[in-house]
């Protein structure tokens, strides 16, 4: 009912615009990161959107900025056994493991897949070591990607994922290594199970990164106290969704006052009014992730959102709202 | 493929059929004439505090009225504020998801059908749809806690023979299903069932010992419901085509699998 009420009065803010005629043709929602332009500054956050075909039959992937692929590794992966996910108050958690095709697939199906669309690609990449990392990366110079999404915080494999990004110096080491090879710029995507993120921030920085994302999820728990047992199979999963979106915020605001790198802001946005916070943080793009799991068109909401505030606001440029909240 | 709708539709009738055990029906879906049995809907919690879809299965079809009817358990608070929604308000749902039941059974080698349908508990429901799609002979073997059953008359209103187990004996065979199809000589050429992964191993192992060809309805943890996630997979026996390991989506490429496709 909310979101209906919200819709409607959203829908009246782009009529007035458009009686008026001003904004809307001038309006600009593209924003730049490492060269890479988009047409807005909304993409998925890996994990949650495979790599479109599903959602494809929901959303127009050709009106989102890019999608951002599930993880994919050197090669197949299977992941973590189920129950791989629980709800928990405004959040979820979750333990897949990483389970992926590998890249063989997402070369030969996935990424010719999302070329039919307008849209930018990002590639999320995982490993268990620096080599796995640096052969996914290398499979990938000559693919139609735009940018390469690092997962160094993966809370739910034993090997690599977090524990790649919950050391400065290897952080560091493993972004200097993959920038040896890549041909596409590189996101270092960070975890928020740190003391201090903005220490990783500029770790990746000094190694080179073209970006950051933040946040990955925050490891969690649950326990049926019934069954005397945990939720998940895996015991601890991370935590998304609505519940950590306060701690994103200020994690993507620390950040990006602390290093000179483009930011994607991500962790439970879920509207337009909570992307706009990531983005007045200091984030130049978002990403929408477990919001597609309760309102499949969540993506494409905040777009119009982000619209109907920059038509309303008169805010002729996207980019004069990014960082804007010191 | 059949395509996947979010819709807003409105609450029917919300009734109790048992303790702990609702039934509901779901009209204006916009998709009910194209759902098939075995199907399931992902429902919505008004409380945005519960965030993922509840994923129900479809138990009646009515493509004229455009109605469909899920009967679902109370399971936690989120099937509890559903039971709380009276006729006229309304409900979100998306679907239809999944694939249904496969149905052609002369394709499947059998002209002269002779099911024999079995449900767990909660996996009752998605099979009277079948029951009512089904040509032929076909028997109900319903496993019940105790005698609260429920949906066992619309079961013989569809012309089923109908066979009961109960876990402590007050209604039919006492024990499972299984030990209800043994006690009670149910012959037939094809199974269908739904419920508990426990059952399903059962269901699997007699299937397998007397050469009848079984398909299983899974149940698994969900969050998206349509794929995407990677949330609700079983192992499968060869490597899945989709995801190239052992794993096949319980919502995409299921819910109902041959018994032979996959582990338990």
């Amino acid at each position: 009912m909310v979101q209906g009420a919200f819709r409607k009065q959203k829908e009246i803010q782009i009529k007035i615009c458009r009686f008026h005629g001003r904004m809307r043709g001038i309006m600009k929602t593209n924003v730049t990161i490492a060269g890479v332009e988009f047409k807005n500054p909304v993409t998925t956050a890996s994990g949650t959107f495979g790599s479109g075909m599903e959602y494809g039959e929901l959303v127009d992937l050709n009106r989102l900025g890019a999608v951002t692929t599930k993880g994919v590794a050197n090669v197949p992966w299977a992941g973590n056994p189920t129950p791989r996910v629980a709800e928990t108050y405004g959040g979820m958690l979750n333990a897949i493991g990483l389970q992926n095709p590998g890249i063989d697939v997402l070369l030969s199906r996935d990424i010719p897949f999302l070329r039919q669309y307008d849209t930018k690609i990002i590639v999320n990449v995982c490993g268990r070591t620096t080599k796995d990392y640096v052969e996914v990366v290398e499979r990938l110079i000559d693919a139609p990607a735009d940018l390469l999404e690092i997962n160094i915080s993966c809370p739910n494999v034993k090997e690599g994922g977090i524990a790649f990004g919950q050391n400065p110096k290897m952080v560091e080491e493993i972004t200097r290594e993959i920038k040896r090879y890549a041909k596409q710029p590189v996101i270092m995507k960070l975890s928020p199970n740190v003391t201090d993120i903005t220490e990783m921030a500029r770790a990746a920085q000094e190694g080179g990164a073209d970006a950051l994302s933040l946040i990955n999820t925050l490891t969690g728990m649950k326990i049926d106290i019934h069954k005397r047992a945990f939720l998940l199979a895996n015991k601890t999963g991370g935590l998304s969704g609505p519940a950590v979106k306060p701690v994103a915020l200020r994690m993507v605001y620390q950040v990006a006052n602390a290093v000179k790198l483009p930011v994607i802001g991500m962790g439970g946005i879920a509207t337009a009014e909570d992307a706009l916070e990531f983005i007045m943080a200091g984030a130049s793009m978002v990403a929408i992730g477990t919001a597609n799991f309760f309102h499949p068109r969540a993506t494409l909401d905040v777009i119009e959102g982000i619209e109907a505030y920059m038509c309303q606001n008169q805010v002729e440029d996207i980019r004069e709202l990014i960082g804007c909240v010191k | 493929m059949a395509e996947i709708k979010k819709v807003t539709a409105t609450v029917g009738e919300n009734t109790v059929l048992a303790p702990g055990i609702c039934s509901m029906w779901l009209e204006g879906t916009d998709f009910a004439d194209r759902a098939v049995p075995g199907q399931f809907l992902s429902v919505y919690c008004e409380d945005k505090s519960r965030l993922l879809p509840r994923p129900i299965s479809i138990c009646e079809i009515d493509r004229e009225g455009g109605r469909l009817r899920i009967v679902y358990r109370i399971a936690g608070a989120g099937t509890k504020e559903l039971s709380g929604r009276k006729a006229g308000e309304t409900v979100s749902v998306m679907g239809p998801l999944g694939n249904g039941y496969f149905l052609d059974m002369e394709t499947a080698g059998r002209e002269n059908p002779d099911a024999i349908l079995i449900g767990g508990g909660i996996g009752i429901p998605p099979l009277l749809a079948l029951a009512m799609a089904l040509p032929g002979k076909k028997t109900a073997v319903l496993g019940y806690r105790d005698d609260k059953t429920f949906l066992k008359e619309d079961f013989e209103a569809c012309g089923c023979r109908v066979v009961l187990a109960s876990d402590d004996g007050s209604v039919g065979t006492k024990g499972n299903v299984i030990d209800a199809i043994r006690a009670q000589g149910v012959q037939g050429n094809m199974i269908f069932s739904c419920g508990p992964t426990p059952m399903q191993r059962g269901v699997k192992a007699y299937a397998r010992q007397s050469g009848i060809p079984a398909q299983l309805s899974l149940e698994e943890r969900m969050a998206c419901g349509i794929g995407a996630c990677l949330a609700c997979v079983c192992k499968s026996k060869e490597a899945d085509g989709h995801s190239h390991v052992n794993n096949k989506r319980v919502c995409k490429d299921g819910p109902v699998f041959w018994a032979e496709e996959i582990e338990l």
